[in-house]
């Protein structure tokens, strides 16, 4: 796997010559399409990087959300740009091979890729994190283990970040005016009859596929920030096919900001009870204080919870200002 | 059980076979309505052939289980993408090439 | 010295690109996919630093001795979703010079404000 290995190679290439057409492009949608090709060949590499997790998080962010996000802003605004003039783009190019060339010479310092001896491996952070984990903690995904529970301060943060976010996106588009869908609107809606069909078939199991990845998050890739953007991609799918309304209908607004603000405080709350139960901030060992490892999944599955039920929330709440900013100009 | 990986072989090959062939004729076919068309050969029946050969080499049942869903979920999935650009198309004013040298209206 | 580090020098041509059409364009929602074809190729070189040749990802099971390091894989996941935050607030902000400039362009957009003084 580390030297010149086939698929390393065609996946390179690919991101490659993906990143320079997304360059050269001037039709937007096609840039924003190939930015979501882009997203989804670097998953696969980070599968054969052994970051499942991440390849999780990257293909279900970079590759939806994202890309519908880029979609939608595109649908407000132009969709072509103008060719860029040489007084940019020669600065731009020397200025970026420049940087380049720095990279590249400090490269030279970096270890070799993939090897068992470098100073990453050889810290006695990893023995801490990879063995006793597992009788810390007792749950095998140790991604998920440090994620929540021995950097749980990072991830509240995080989770702050996406509210923080959503709230913003609220105030920059969010208008209370709701006009009615337009005629030719709807009847595009009934014209796409395959599409609806199968759209109903398959979003009760993306919503469950959704709660499943959220749950068996400490067994296998997943946890609350897959779960939370594949549930909002589902609720986001109906709403693209049957309508804003249809969408607003089964999640309203007013609900969105409620449950936000719920998986923000499910999270912080986990830290006061913790607190009050006599330990540290997100110290989840005193919630069971006879059992620590029992006290750490309750911990760990309370908090990922939060983290779900915020991420969702929030993607569903960036979707509906974007696609509803249209009518209500 | 040699048979078996010959003919999960077999089947990556021709998975393989038909992903090149919508690349090539995504490439070269004329219009648009045709080049839809190759561009689900690669998603249904490249994708397709290809989940099925690997569905040969699983050790377990739990990665077949999970195989044959995506191959489930690829099924319902690529044929609908490609029929609503199709639909899409046809609803904006774009009409298939019926004869070569002149376009109709 | 290539077989054991062209992973790293894939990952910063990527980023090189990235700014290149951040810093080159003026339209403002390219700015924005130049600036997340960046980000993905910084995780890319941050992940590809955690990787083990003789390991696997990092989910315990008595069938494997070696893992690869699951800290870069954690400060990534943050910095993907955190990503998307910004990316969507950037998205945000280019609505809204739209409908107040008339344009996404960023040279079109100054003109306009020095010409007029303000924005409409």
């Amino acid at each position: 796997m580390t030297a010149f290995h086939p698929i390393n190679i065609a996946l390179f290439a690919i991101l490659v010559i993906t990143a320079l057409a997304i360059a050269r492009i001037r039709q937007l949608f096609a840039a924003a399409m190939l930015s979501g090709l882009f997203s989804l060949a670097c998953a696969c590499i980070f599968v054969l990087h052994d970051a499942v997790d991440v390849a999780f998080t990257e293909a279900a962010v970079g590759a939806g959300m994202t890309t519908v996000l880029f979609l939608c802003t595109l649908a407000l605004t132009d969709s072509r740009e103008k060719s860029t003039p040489p007084r940019r783009s020669v600065p731009a190019a020397l200025a970026a091979l420049l940087t380049g060339a720095a990279l590249i010479y400090a490269s030279a310092d970096l270890p070799k890729f993939a090897a068992a001896d470098t100073p990453v491996q050889q810290h006695p952070l990893t023995e801490r994190y990879l063995r006793d984990s597992a009788t810390e903690i007792g749950i095998p995904n140790v991604v998920t283990s440090v994620l929540a529970s021995y950097r749980g301060y990072d991830t509240l943060g995080e989770t702050v970040v996406i509210f923080t976010a959503a709230i913003a996106v609220l105030m920059l588009l969010g208008r209370t005016a709701h006009a009615k869908t337009s005629d030719a609107v709807m009847s595009l809606h009934t014209r796409h009859r395959v599409l609806r069909v199968v759209t109903k078939l398959l979003v009760p199991f993306i919503l469950v596929f959704a709660l499943y990845v959220q749950f068996h998050g400490d067994y296998g890739p997943g946890g609350g920030f897959q779960a939370g953007v594949i549930f909002a991609s589902g609720l986001i799918l109906y709403g693209l096919v049957f309508g804003l309304e249809a969408a607003r209908g089964v999640a309203p607004v007013r609900v969105l900001r409620r449950l936000v603000a719920a998986g923000v405080l499910i999270y912080g709350g986990v830290g006061v009870a913790t607190l009050v139960a006599g330990g540290a901030f997100l110290d989840y060992d005193a919630l069971d204080p006879g059992h620590p490892a029992t006290g750490q999944h309750l911990g760990i599955l309370l908090v990922e919870l939060g983290v779900g039920i915020t991420v969702a929330a929030a993607m569903l709440m960036l979707f509906l200002s974007f696609a509803g900013r249209r009518d209500a100009r | 059980m040699n048979v078996i990986l010959i003919a999960s072989d077999l089947l990556l090959g021709a998975g393989m076979l038909f992903v090149l062939t919508g690349a090539a004729g995504l490439y070269r076919l004329p219009e648009f309505f045709t080049r839809t068309h190759a561009a689900s050969i690669t998603d249904s029946a490249g994708a397709g052939l290809v989940l099925l050969g690997l569905l040969l080499r699983v050790e377990d049942l739990a990665t077949g289980l999970r195989l044959l869903l995506i191959l489930l979920f690829l099924m319902f999935t690529s044929p609908t993408a490609s029929q609503a650009l199709a639909r899409s198309a046809l609803d904006d004013g774009l009409r298939p090439l019926v004869r070569l040298g002149k376009r109709p209206r | 010295m290539i077989a054991s580090h062209y992973s790293y020098w894939v990952s910063m041509a990527l980023m090189m690109i990235g700014l290149y059409v951040v810093m080159s364009h003026a339209n403002l929602v390219k700015k924005l996919i130049g600036l997340n074809v960046f980000q993905v190729a910084v995780f890319m070189l941050y992940i590809s630093l955690g990787k083990r040749a003789d390991g696997t990802a990092p989910i315990l099971d008595s069938a494997f001795a070696a893992y690869s390091h699951p800290l870069p894989h954690v400060l990534i996941l943050t910095a993907i979703v955190v990503g998307v935050a910004t990316t969507a607030l950037g998205l945000a902000l280019t609505v809204r010079i739209h409908e107040a400039y008339g344009t996404t362009d960023e040279d079109d957009a100054l003109k306009r404000d020095s010409a007029q003084g303000e924005p409409r």
